[in-house]
């Protein structure tokens, strides 16, 4: 077995142009899963029943199905009700959004959970309402609940990421089967865009362990 | 100001409060005694709703909770404390005593700050305006819990057991909070333990047992002739 080193070596900084496009489809997905999961979160807990049933529904059907079918659904599926094609751009943030959305607004739901029923009590008989409670006493507090989760989701996210490589978005794992298409170097390039992918996981979990950290000393 | 009428509470198949009749006046100071269990907390937490009536009716300050009533403006005039003094521990102590005036009685927030730190010197606390909770002690957490009450100038506040939670060298702090509140004429519905508080701040001892108030009188009367066993031997108990 030979190891084209040279070839490593000079796709490697494609392959990283890759892995920043793939970091920005996370980030952005994770932010739109955020506000999304932050209301669906608490319509899961709201004291409204259908509001309750809609979050169920969305996180039962988001969860309950794969991924990369749900990629399929709004990149080849929804231009034929819209009878117009869909960018694949923003077919990946969509999906990965949505979906992340799902995990998101589960984790809230904990996160809100874990907080002293005594919280909303007191804000209850100040006289604010169940959404200014919310707002102003429960939420601000859950987050901090809820960062090292919301972390292990952002990892999660990155790597289910590559999935939107079959709809030709040219992310870090597209990238790699371009240029192996190109070299046949499927052994060089596949391990160095797991090194990437593992490098970008690692330091995103130290950079989750460290902000955990600096919040519970204040 | 308080005006119960044959009110039941039932948590499932267990019926907590069996058929309670009050009426508090106003400026009077009201102590409810009873055995763990007795229903007495629950009476109290039906007074704001927190627990909701399974029947009868309570009426607060002319505002009849159990109709279609707004809740959250009725909430406005009844101030509670907790055992568990429940301040925000995200916020620091102005901020605790801030919220609920600005949010919900959209009063300025200058004006607000300057009741704050007018509320944190009469409960004795003015150094601890930027102090979060945690760093406080618990009868430190009270005494803000009590001041973020008051900030609302509520027309009745409620407590519920605010000592039980306490260490005993802090207890005292916290009554006398309570005591100077009583004598500047404050409607209060006491939860309490302290049998030295009730005689002396009480205008009235209610003897809650089972989900039904046993007793009633001045509590120097009940404190001294009982007139019910049970009341007897729960005192007996206690004092």
């Amino acid at each position: 077995m030979n190891l084209n080193v040279d070839l490593m070596v000079n796709s490697f900084p494609l392959l990283v142009v890759g892995a920043g496009i793939t970091i920005q489809i996370t980030a952005i997905s994770v932010g739109l899963g955020l506000i999304i999961g932050m209301f669906v979160g608490i319509a899961r807990i709201s004291q409204v029943k259908l509001l309750r049933a809609l979050a169920a529904v969305y996180i039962d059907f988001l969860r309950g199905t794969p991924l990369l079918v749900q990629i399929f659904l709004i990149y080849f599926a929804l231009p034929v009700v819209l009878g117009q094609r869909v960018d694949p751009f923003l077919a990946a943030i969509t999906a990965c959004g949505i979906n992340s959305g799902a995990y998101i607004a589960e984790i809230f739901r904990a996160g809100i959970q874990a907080i002293d029923a005594g919280q909303m009590e007191a804000g209850r008989s100040l006289g604010m309402t169940w959404p200014q409670t919310m707002r102003h006493i429960i939420v601000p507090q859950a987050f901090k609940n809820i960062i090292p989760p919301l972390g292990n989701e952002f990892i999660a996210l990155l790597k289910d990421s590559s999935l939107v490589s079959v709809i030709g978005f040219e992310e870090l794992t597209r990238r790699g089967q371009l240029i192996i298409a190109r070299t046949y170097g499927s052994l060089e390039i596949w391990i160095c865009v797991a090194i990437i992918y593992l490098v970008m996981t690692l330091t995103i979990s130290r950079l989750v362990a460290y902000l955990e950290k600096r919040l519970d000393t204040k | 100001m308080i005006d119960i009428k044959n009110l039941h509470k039932s948590f499932g198949e267990h019926e907590v409060l069996k058929g309670i009749d009050l009426h508090i006046d106003p400026q009077e100071v009201v102590v409810i005694i009873g055995p763990s269990g007795s229903g007495k907390s629950t009476l109290l937490r039906c007074m704001n709703l927190l627990e909701e009536p399974t029947s009868g009716t309570v009426v607060v300050d002319g505002i009849d909770l159990t109709a279609k009533a707004d809740i959250n403006k009725a909430r406005e005039e009844i101030g509670m404390v907790f055992q568990r003094f429940n301040l925000f521990p995200h916020m620091t102590v102005l901020h605790n005593i801030m919220l609920a005036p600005v949010k919900v009685r959209h009063v300025p927030r200058a004006e607000a700050e300057a009741t704050a730190r007018a509320l944190l010197e009469r409960v004795g606390l003015s150094d601890k305006a930027d102090a979060y909770p945690p760093q406080l002690s618990g009868g430190q957490q009270q005494r803000v819990a009590i001041a973020r009450a008051l900030a609302m100038k509520p027309k009745v506040m409620l407590f519920d057991e605010p000592t039980s939670a306490l260490d005993p060298e802090m207890v005292n702090e916290v009554l006398d909070v309570m005591k100077g509140l009583a004598n500047d004429g404050m409607t209060m519905a006491v939860v309490t333990h302290e049998m030295g508080f009730a005689r002396e701040v009480g205008d009235r001892l209610l003897f809650v047992d089972e989900g039904r108030i046993i007793e009633q009188g001045v509590p120097q009367e009940v404190f001294e002739n009982p007139q019910e066993d049970r009341t007897r031997l729960f005192l007996s108990k206690v004092l």
